[in-house]
């Protein structure tokens, strides 16, 4: 604080808040209707205050057949994929690009420059862009409707191999130097010594990437087709559609709401990480 | 780039880049350079076989009409986004700067929407503008105003720029508020000394100041609107009505997955990523700049 003026203080104090109102107001509009019964759903002007019937849709939500007339999987389900799929990016992207930052840092081989430029290229060509080459790979490669399918293409990460790259190169020579003198050998320098050192910025890339991941849509929805396999994130979709017929908008709105609690958890639980990853990735 | 004490070759180095290599060979190159055969070929119309045509994919499209204001609409749209959520942000980060007790408490509840993904984004604003149920139609209609994103086109195009820039707003606030935090506090001082009130301080200090910020923000609220908004688009009008909101890269999926014009689809393809690149570039070359003051 410069100067104390304190009616510039308690204009701050309110624009703020007026920002976080509005920024908030969407979130509050699908909470509120999360809570009441689909027949007060139907009636305009929708309620804008909280009713009673939370629980009762959580759990018509979560275990019941959710949206009635159409054939979904149940959405505990959804989120499970929604979690396998999340941290199986998250973590595959920090494990390869770990690896191949040690290498590209720590040793010197032939063709070294070229296996930089070649991940360097994969920050250009963001999945949307390759969409149905890519698809047509894992179409001929058999890995539609798994796992493997929804992650691996989506694995191969640049700023991440940056990031540890940038890690890596402030770590002090002398480390390495000692670690040899101590007849340490490259893979007992990397898990002694590099690993607990780049603790931090792990678990801040983590943070980033398992929000990534639990938010892909289109990728998803191109690679399942069995209803066993939809994500949470691409089920909204397809309930949108569903509400044109029969709008059942207090199931569809607590749905919503499932799927960003996770990621959502993870900003506000981890903010320091958050941030810490957010401005570090970004160079 | 290089440690300058390192471990001897041996076979290990290659045995580590090899997964990242290898997945970038199958599900980035190779299916890059497919799109770029592919915009070379002509598929005859009952799919089996096909002909080089060089540059005649490419021609049809910028020969489209469809394809140019497809081309506009994202120009228009991209803009639309970085302004609005660009300069909110500002605003919010300009006051939070000024907040000495609470800042965290603020930020805290200013970037989760970060967290939101884009199609839920869409699912929120598309029922809060619900032409029947929607509570801002509601209140609209009070001002004598008909909403119906359905109908509407221009409607329709202003929900997806809403949505696309209310959920990239929490990104903006971050990197504004970093860099305001990072000037030196003497600077202000100095200032506020000479008689400077707070707005004169921000329009003529702390503004050009933080400029490479702003720089860097609009490549990437670019760079975000023309790609990742395609669950916005997706989720709220489906390109519709009549095209009016139908982005670059919703006319990719839409030419490539249900028109199946495969040609046509891979140029749009080859053309986007030479869009990417040109941003990226553009991003790499100023980047050094945004850390000098």
């Amino acid at each position: 604080m410069i100067e104390n003026r304190p009616i510039v203080t308690f204009f701050t104090h309110v624009m703020l808040i007026l920002g976080i109102f509005m920024i908030a107001l969407p979130i509050w509009i699908t909470f509120v209707a999360s809570t009441h019964d689909e027949i007060r759903m139907v009636q305009s002007p929708i309620p804008l205050w909280p009713g009673d019937q939370f629980f009762v849709n959580l759990e018509r939500t979560l275990f019941g057949a959710g949206l009635s007339g159409t054939e979904n999987a149940p959405v505990w389900l959804m989120l499970l994929n929604s979690l396998a799929m999340a941290l199986m990016i998250s973590i595959g992207k920090i494990a390869i690009s770990l690896i191949s930052a040690f290498a590209i840092v720590y040793f010197k081989f032939p063709f070294r420059m070229t296996f930089f430029w070649m991940i360097f290229i994969t920050l250009m060509l963001p999945v949307e862009v390759r969409i149905l080459p890519t698809f047509e790979v894992v179409a001929n490669l058999g890995l539609l409707n798994s796992y493997w399918g929804l992650s691996i293409p989506l694995i191969a990460s640049a700023t991440a191999t940056f990031m540890f790259r940038q890690v890596f190169l402030t770590i002090p020579d002398e480390l390495l130097e000692s670690a040899r003198i101590d007849g340490a050998g490259p893979m007992r320098f990397f898990w002694d010594i590099l690993l607990p050192l780049s603790r931090t910025n792990i678990a801040a890339l983590f943070v980033i990437m398992f929000i990534f991941g639990w938010n892909q849509y289109l990728w998803p929805l191109l690679v399942t087709t069995d209803t066993s396999m939809t994500t949470i994130v691409m089920s909204i979709k397809q309930m949108l559609e569903a509400a044109e017929q029969s709008p059942q908008w207090n199931i569809i709105m607590m749905t919503a709401l499932l799927a960003m609690v996770p990621p959502v958890f993870v900003v506000i639980g981890m903010q320091k990480l958050f941030v810490k990853g957010l401005t570090e990735t970004e160079k | 780039m290089i440690k300058r004490v390192h471990f001897p070759a041996s076979p290990l180095p290659y045995l580590l880049v090899a997964p990242q290599i290898l997945i970038t060979l199958v599900f980035f190159i190779w299916p890059a350079s497919q799109a770029l055969y592919q915009s070379f070929l002509i598929e005859d119309a009952f799919g089996l076989g096909s002909e080089f045509v060089w540059f005649e994919n490419f021609q049809l499209l910028f020969e489209d009409d469809h394809y140019i204001d497809s081309f506009l609409r994202t120009a228009f749209f991209s803009a639309a986004v970085a302004f609005l959520s660009m300069s909110f942000a500002l605003v919010l980060a300009g006051f939070a700067d000024r907040v000495v007790k609470g800042a965290t408490f603020y930020r805290t509840l200013l970037i989760w929407p970060y967290a939101i993904a884009p199609v839920l984004a869409g699912a929120l604003w598309v029922f809060m503008f619900n032409p029947t149920l929607g509570i801002f139609p509601y209140f609209l209609q009070a001002f004598g105003i008909d909403w119906n994103h359905y109908l509407n086109g221009s409607q329709a195009m202003a929900l997806v720029i809403m949505a696309a820039a209310w959920k990239q707003v929490a990104y903006n606030f971050l990197f504004y508020l970093a860099a305001m935090q990072s000037i030196p506090k003497s600077v202000i001082e100095a200032a506020a000394i000479d008689g400077a009130g707070p707005i004169k301080r921000f329009s003529t200090i702390i503004f050009p100041l933080i400029s490479p910020t702003t720089f860097f923000l609009l490549v990437i609220n670019v760079v975000y609107a023309f790609f990742e908004t395609f669950g916005i688009i997706h989720a709220v009008t489906q390109g519709g009505p009549a095209n009016s909101t139908t982005i670059l890269v919703y006319k990719v999926f839409n030419d490539g997955f249900v028109g199946l014009d495969l040609g046509g689809s891979a140029a749009q393809s080859v053309i986007l990523m030479i869009l990417v690149i040109a941003m990226t570039v553009i991003q790499f070359r100023y980047v050094e700049r945004k850390v000098e003051y």
